[in-house]
This record gives C-alpha cells, structure tokens and sequence, in this order.
C-alpha cells in the first residue's frame, strides 16, 4: 500500500490536516461553532471561482475569502461569539446570521459559474476551480507537502492560543475581567478556522472538514475531562481515522475514501457516548 | 452546463425585453405556461417555507435546516442506487434526518456544544454514505444541477399539485403542532413543567421542517433553501415582536421576494435561486441594519420593544 505515491501523498496531507481538524475542532465543539466551520467549507468554491472571475490566483482568494469571512463572523457575532457553549443560559451561536450570509455567498457561487459558463474564456476558469478542490486520493507531492505545512501551522496557532482561548471559552465574563482579550480571540480564533477550511476543502473536500473537525473532537469531549487531554485525543483519534479510513478505503474496492474516514470518526464518537453512558449507570 | 443552456433556450424562446410598461412585462411574463407554473410552485413554497422557517429561526435550528437540505445528497444517490425516482429518496431522507436529529439532540438533553457537534456528525455521516450510494451506484446523477440550483422553469403540472398536496399536508401538521410547539420554543422549562411534551414536539416540528426542507429546494435548490426558509422569517422577526404580526410578514416577504426573483430571472439569463437569495439577502440586511440603528440611537419604535426570545431557553435543566 506505501509503495503506492497517490498513497503516500493520501497520508502525510491527512495525517496533518486530520490534527489540525481533530486540535481545532475540541475548540469549535467546546464553543458550539459547528455550524461555522461548515459555513467555511461552502465558501471555499464560490471563492475560489470569484478569485477566477477576478483573475487572481484561485489558491490565494480562496485562503484570502475563508479567513476574512471567517473574522467577519466573529465580528458579526456580538454577543453569540463571545460566549462559550455548554454552559446553562449562555449565547448560542447567531445561527441565523450565518446561515443567511452563506447562502448569498453560494448564490454569487452560483452566478459566477453561470457567468463562466457562458463565456468562452471562462470555462478555464472554471477548470481551473475545480481541479483546486480535488479527491485526497488524488494529491500531487507538492499539494500534499502544503497541505502538510498548513495543517502543522493551522495546529501550532491552535496550540499558542490554547490556554486564553480556553478560559475565554468556558468563563468569557471572568476571562474578560482578567484582561483576557475575549473578542479578539474570538475572531482570531474563527481566521484560524478560516485557513483550516481552506485548506481542508481543497485537499480533501469538504465532507471530510465537517467530519474530522466534529466527530473526533465531540468524542475527546465525551472521554476526557482534562482539556489539554482532550485535545491531544481529538488530535489522535482524527489521526486514526484518517489512517483507517484510508487503508479500509484501498482495501475494498468501491469504497470512497471520504466515506470510510467519516464512518470511522462518527463510529468513535459513537462508542465514547455509549462507554460514557455505560460508566454513569 | 444543463443550467445554462436550459436558461438560454428559455430565453431565445421568449426573447424577452424588458420595456419601461411593467404591466406589459408582467401580463408577457404570464402569456407563458411555464412561468405561471414558476410563479404557482414558488408562491406555495414561499408559504409553506415562510411558516416553517418561522419556527426554525425562533428555535435558532438554522444548522438542523441546513443538515437537512443537505439530505438531498445521499436521498438523491441513494434512489438512484435502488431505481426508484429522486424526489422519494429526499423525502424520506429528509424526514428520517429530522427524526435522527430530534431525538439525538432534542431540547433539554445535551449543551449547546454537544448538540451542535450532533448534527454535525449526521451530517457528515449523511454526506458520507451519499458518496458510497454514488460510488456503488457507479453512474452519474443526473439531474445534479437542477438538485444544487434547482428548476424554476422546468416545473410541470403535475409537480405543481405534488407540491401542493405535501404544502397542505405540511401546514395541517404545523397547525396541529402550533400552540404546544410555541410555548415550547418561547419557554422550554415552562413548557415541560405545563406538561408539553417538548421532546417529541421538537421531533415532529423536524421532520415537518424536513418535508419543507425538502419542497423549498424544487425550487430554489439544495444550496439556496435559506433565501426562503430562513431571511424571510429573520427579517420579520427582526421587525416586530408580536407572533402574529411576524408569521404574516414572514409569507408576505417571501411571495414578495419569489415574485420579483422570478420576474427578474425571466428577463435575465442568471438562475432564478440567484435572483431569489440576493433580493431575500438584501431585504435582510437592510432590516438589521435599519433595526440595529433605531435600537443604537435610542428611538424605540420596533427594536425598542422586547424582543419575542429574551434570551435562549437554558438547556440540559430539565434533563
């Protein structure tokens, strides 16, 4: 199986993004942010197609477009992205607000590729978009290097705001009291995501951002009270199911690799909530 | 592009122009079968979604809208895996994803964190098994950009009355559910201390939202369900407090922005959901941004009043 090239790119692009979903993800699950980080996966396609449009690189738009909507959701969010989740009477997320400003980002998505697709000049551009989003299994050497160097620096950011953003999350009220820069964490927290997504949907596609950032993260949570425990088990449980999900994938044929990585994260999250509601009994 | 070239035939068809007599353009617009039907389907998805979407926002369940239309993926694969038509496989996807959500991550039962991580792993695993139904299937779908963007113009008679019939069947269940289903969007704890059960209340209002769901993207498309389930009922909601008031001004922004998106894409060669969502879009900024400046300086009048939801119901109390 590793004598295989498409396999070796496979695995060091998503062994590194599978940790920084898994490490950025204890974080989105902890401030109830699932719905943003997917919002992020949708906007990667109209953005790269309105870099094509614009005539600028794709890859840069795309970075460029993720990360300052990213900033803008946590700007938007007044109150919601100040607040942390889980705790009894605090914000949820503003929902709504999301929702509405992806769907008219996937509506420019939209008229851009009708734009496109009438001109001769744009089906290029088009191309161009979409060999940017492509399968894991189809990763040339240099994507997969970037991949990596991104996904290693998405999980170091992570990781220098870790302790600030964790009390900002659980206690924001306290936190900002101690001069903790709440909001500014927020946002900065959300960009951070926002590089993520980026280069999560263009290396492996989107479903797998939703999955690698949700499942593993939500399982660490069930398991480990600790948080720095828990994020090193986010990390390591995304990591196993990248592995398994990409060796069960060569193995039977017919089987996307995408579905096989998602089955097994969701499948552990599935066990830790079954373990933990055995151990409370 | 099937889209685009079924965007230009209509247009080549009609040649259409558009003159300074809007009247003209209106009764030209109507001459054309095609167009009413448009006009006739878009209307009862406006209701239908304008009412539905109501509760959604009040609920703040845009994510389990959004996971929802989403199930279009692995319902349209999936049908096309077993041989039967398309629109079955959403739908009972659809509503198998509102039960799945409801009762993995009903009111009262888990933090906010943890639900939202919830409907993020049915999602994903939705998502997940759409793609192994398409790799097992083996061929292409079809119909993969009318499913994303959705047919306005392609809309015959008889998917005209299918529509009605599931509007109609829809809205007597959100009218059998409505009373207990407000008490416990307002007020969850005091709903269940009332003796509403909240659990299978939220349930059902999720597999209602998942049929409405499922009826707003014939439409507008899987990708574009929010312009008519979610802004209009933001928008309104952000207008005045009073329940009724709102779900009045929620059917009547969306017929509105139906209406004029239609027009507009018939003398256009854009799609229609793009027309759709941006005056929807537009409509919603400028009421948050006209609410947000009366409520800045102070002016009372709409923002001034309380707002319908103080604050969210506190979750994992009644558990």
């Amino acid at each position: 199986m590793l004598s295989q090239e498409f396999m070796r790119n496979a695995l060091l692009a998503g062994t590194f993004i599978a940790l920084a979903c898994g490490v950025s993800g204890w974080f989105v699950v902890l401030r109830g942010q699932v719905f943003a980080g997917d919002a992020l996966s949708h906007v990667a396609f109209p953005a790269a197609l309105a870099a094509a449009a614009a005539g600028i690189d794709e890859r840069i738009g795309l970075f460029a477009a993720t990360i300052a909507v990213g900033a803008g959701m946590g700007l938007l969010g007044r109150r919601s992205f100040a607040g942390g989740g889980g705790t009894a009477g605090s914000q949820p997320a503003d929902d709504t607000a999301i929702g509405a400003i992806f769907t008219f980002i996937l509506a420019l998505g939209v008229f851009f590729l009708t734009l496109f697709s009438m001109s001769s000049a744009g089906s290029s551009g088009i191309q161009a978009a979409r060999t940017l989003f492509g399968s894991i299994f189809g990763l040339g050497a240099g994507e997969a290097r970037l991949a990596a160097v991104v996904g290693l620096g998405a999980v170091v950011g992570t990781l220098a705001i870790a302790r600030p953003l964790l009390f900002a999350s659980i206690s924001p009220e306290v936190a900002g009291a101690r001069g903790v820069p709440t909001r500014l964490l927020g946002v900065g927290f959300l960009a951070l995501l926002g590089v993520v997504a980026a280069e999560a949907t263009q290396a492996v596609g989107a479903l797998l951002l939703l999955g690698l950032l949700t499942a593993p993260a939500a399982a660490a949570h069930r398991i480990a009270g600790n948080p720095f425990a828990g994020i090193a088990l986010a990390g390591l449980l995304g990591v196993g199911a990248m592995w398994g999900g990409l060796a069960l994938s060569y193995a039977v044929p017919g089987l996307p690799p995408s579905s096989a990585i998602v089955a097994l994260a969701v499948g552990t999250y599935a066990a830790s909530t079954i373990l933990s509601v055995r151990s409370t009994l | 592009m099937p889209t685009t070239t079924r965007t230009l035939m209509t247009a080549d068809l009609a040649n259409p122009q558009l003159s300074w007599n809007l009247a003209r353009d209106a009764s030209e617009v109507l001459e054309y079968h095609f167009m009413v039907n448009a006009l006739v389907a878009g209307s009862i998805v406006a209701v239908m979604a304008g009412l539905l979407g109501w509760f959604m926002v009040l609920r703040r369940e845009a994510f389990a809208g959004h996971t929802l239309s989403l199930m279009a993926f692995p319902g349209a694969s999936g049908a096309a895996l077993i041989g039967v038509p398309a629109t079955w496989g959403y739908f009972a996807f659809c509503a198998a994803g509102g039960v799945a959500i409801g009762r993995l991550s009903g009111p009262g039962r888990r933090s906010l964190s943890e639900q939202s991580a919830l409907i993020g792993c049915v999602q994903a695993l939705a998502l997940a098994s759409g793609y192994l139904f398409l790799s097992l299937y083996g061929g292409v779908l079809g119909d993969l950009e009318n499913l994303l963007f959705g047919t306005v113009v392609g809309i015959s008679d008889s998917q005209v009355l299918v529509l009605a019939a599931v509007a109609v069947g829809t809205l007597a269940g959100l009218l059998a559910l409505g009373r207990p289903l407000l008490f416990a969007s307002v007020d969850a704890d005091v709903a269940s201390a009332r003796g509403v059960p909240a659990r299978r209340v939220s349930v059902l209002f999720l597999v209602l939202l998942g049929l409405a769901v499922a009826e707003t993207s014939q439409v507008t498309g899987v990708l574009l369900v929010f312009a008519l389930l979610l802004m209009p009922a933001a928008s309104a909601q952000a207008i005045t407090a009073r329940p009724g008031l709102s779900l009045l001004l929620t059917v009547a922004l969306g017929l509105a922005v139906v209406w004029v998106g239609l027009g507009v894409a018939y003398f256009s060669v854009y799609p229609a959901g793009f027309f759709i969502t941006t005056i929807s879009f537009g409509v919603y900024v400028a009421v948050r941004v006209v609410v947000g400046v009366r409520s800045r300086h102070g002016a009372g009048g709409m923002a001034g009043r309380a707002p319908l939801v103080e604050s969210p119901p506190p979750q994992g109390v009644i558990a």
